[in-house]
């Protein structure tokens, strides 16, 4: 099971549209419209949002994600009469770029915090300033973890690989950069474009720093399941 | 003193539908305030949200006050569409949780719940006094009912100091620019106009205090 999203907007049809679109990356995750009045006209509904967030979480929690103002307040009062449960998150984040990364996210198994922060990161994923000199091979220093690793598979790291990638290290205890952006951000490894042949360096500080690191390893020199 | 009774379920039942009904006469009066420096439809919108209220009385009446607020939170922020469902809804929302499951509310409990129900305004849409929104008809009437409530008196003069309040607070939206909502676009050319949330507020609040009145 993952955690669900639930898309909130003025109009049934758009609402319906981000939901689709999302599902396309995320046939597995549970994603649910909340669009419109309950006569079909412009608004949001409390009744909607509300009957979207009971079917979302189905024990991982839900993100919810919203358009205009009003959307924002009524995603707000909905988590107010559920008592503000702490397994749901209204993530400020843009519709469409936010819905597509969290359900990207969701779907690779991430918890709700990532999915949480793949949304709210979509549209700047802001680039770490690791880009300086190397680290060769696996070596601790100032309790850094850091490996140079060749992508084998044709594909490189594409959608798939990244989620992967970055909702495994999201549920870690870890701050890690590959290639100078935050490799628990789906997005953000998808803005890479590393094609096969490409290095990326990796380094990473916490607690779990080398599991994380091994981890990376593990699946680029397994080319991610796709040899 | 009959003025001093507590407030029931029965009068909030009554404010809600004197609510509706004040809302439904202005109806037209709202959407042409709000055409003025915004998009016309609060008048409708809120209309549709107290007229569903209705309905909801018709099948079932609440126990306490506490439920009666609770089922107008629930039905605005369902009905009404723009950003008055969950303002208001809130500030119903807000209120059912000031006063729990009590009874009957005195004089302190319903300045405190008004106090609890702008909180909800403030919280949710983020606007401050001056911003020419609901808040100036709002702020004046929690200080107007909490002044009433710790000088002794009852309910009904409580909440008829809060409309009278409210009233005033909504005049004094005329001269500002707004800084909230979509009258905020417009900039100087909304000076000049009233503020349609704080006159739908007063209303409300005016309905409250006639509830209290015929009920003491």
């Amino acid at each position: 099971m993952s955690v669900g999203l639930v898309v909130v907007s003025h109009s049934a049809q758009l609402a319906a549209g981000v939901v689709e679109l999302a599902a396309q990356m995320a046939p597995d995750v549970s994603l649910f419209p909340a669009g419109g009045m309950d006569d079909g006209g412009l608004g949001t509904s409390l009744e909607k949002v509300m009957t979207a967030l009971g079917l979302a979480d189905t024990g991982n929690g839900a993100v919810v994600l919203t358009d205009l103002g009003s959307a924002v307040m009524t995603a707000e009062s909905a988590l107010e009469f559920l008592g503000n449960p702490e397994n749901m998150r209204l993530a400020d984040a843009p519709l469409v770029e936010g819905a597509v990364a969290a359900a990207v996210a969701a779907q690779s198994g991430a918890c709700l915090d990532v999915v949480c922060k793949a949304a709210e990161t979509a549209l700047n994923p802001v680039r770490g300033a690791a880009d300086g000199a190397p680290v060769a091979g696996s070596e601790e220093s100032d309790g850094k973890v850091a490996a140079v690793l060749t992508l084998i598979n044709p594909m490189g790291l594409h959608a798939r690989p990244a989620a992967a990638l970055a909702g495994q290290l999201g549920a870690m205890d870890v701050d890690i950069e590959i290639n100078g952006v935050d490799g628990q951000s789906v997005m953000m490894l998808m803005t890479l474009g590393a094609a096969q042949g490409t290095e990326l360096v990796v380094s990473a500080t916490g607690p779990d720093a080398q599991q994380a690191v091994d981890l990376v390893r593990a699946e680029v020199e397994a080319g991610f399941g796709e040899l | 003193m009959a003025n001093n009774a507590a407030l029931d379920a029965a009068w909030a039942i009554d404010w809600l539908r004197r609510s509706a009904a004040v809302v439904a006469e202005n109806r037209v009066h709202l959407i042409e305030l709000d055409r003025a420096i915004g998009d016309a439809d609060h008048g409708e919108n809120l209309d549709r949200g107290f007229s569903a209220i209705l309905e909801k009385l018709d099948a079932e009446l609440p126990a306490t006050p506490g439920a009666a607020f609770k089922l107008a939170a629930m039905t605005l922020m369902s009905k009404v569409g723009g950003a008055a469902g969950p303002l208001y809804g809130t500030a119903y929302l807000r209120a059912a949780t000031a006063v729990g499951d009590a009874a009957s509310l005195d004089s302190a409990t319903l300045a405190t719940a008004l106090a609890a129900a702008r909180d909800g305004v403030v919280a949710r849409g983020k606007a401050a006094v001056g911003d020419k929104t609901m808040i100036d008809a709002w702020t004046p009437a929690v200080d107007a009912a909490a002044s009433a409530a710790a000088d002794g008196a009852g309910p009904a003069v409580v909440l008829d100091a809060a409309a009278t309040a409210a009233e005033a607070g909504a005049v004094s939206t005329d001269p500002l620019v707004a800084h909230k909502g979509r009258a905020s676009y417009l900039g100087e050319r909304a000076i000049g106009h009233r503020d349609p949330g704080a006159v739908s507020s007063a209303m409300i609040l005016r309905a409250a205090a006639q509830a209290a009145e015929a009920s003491s």
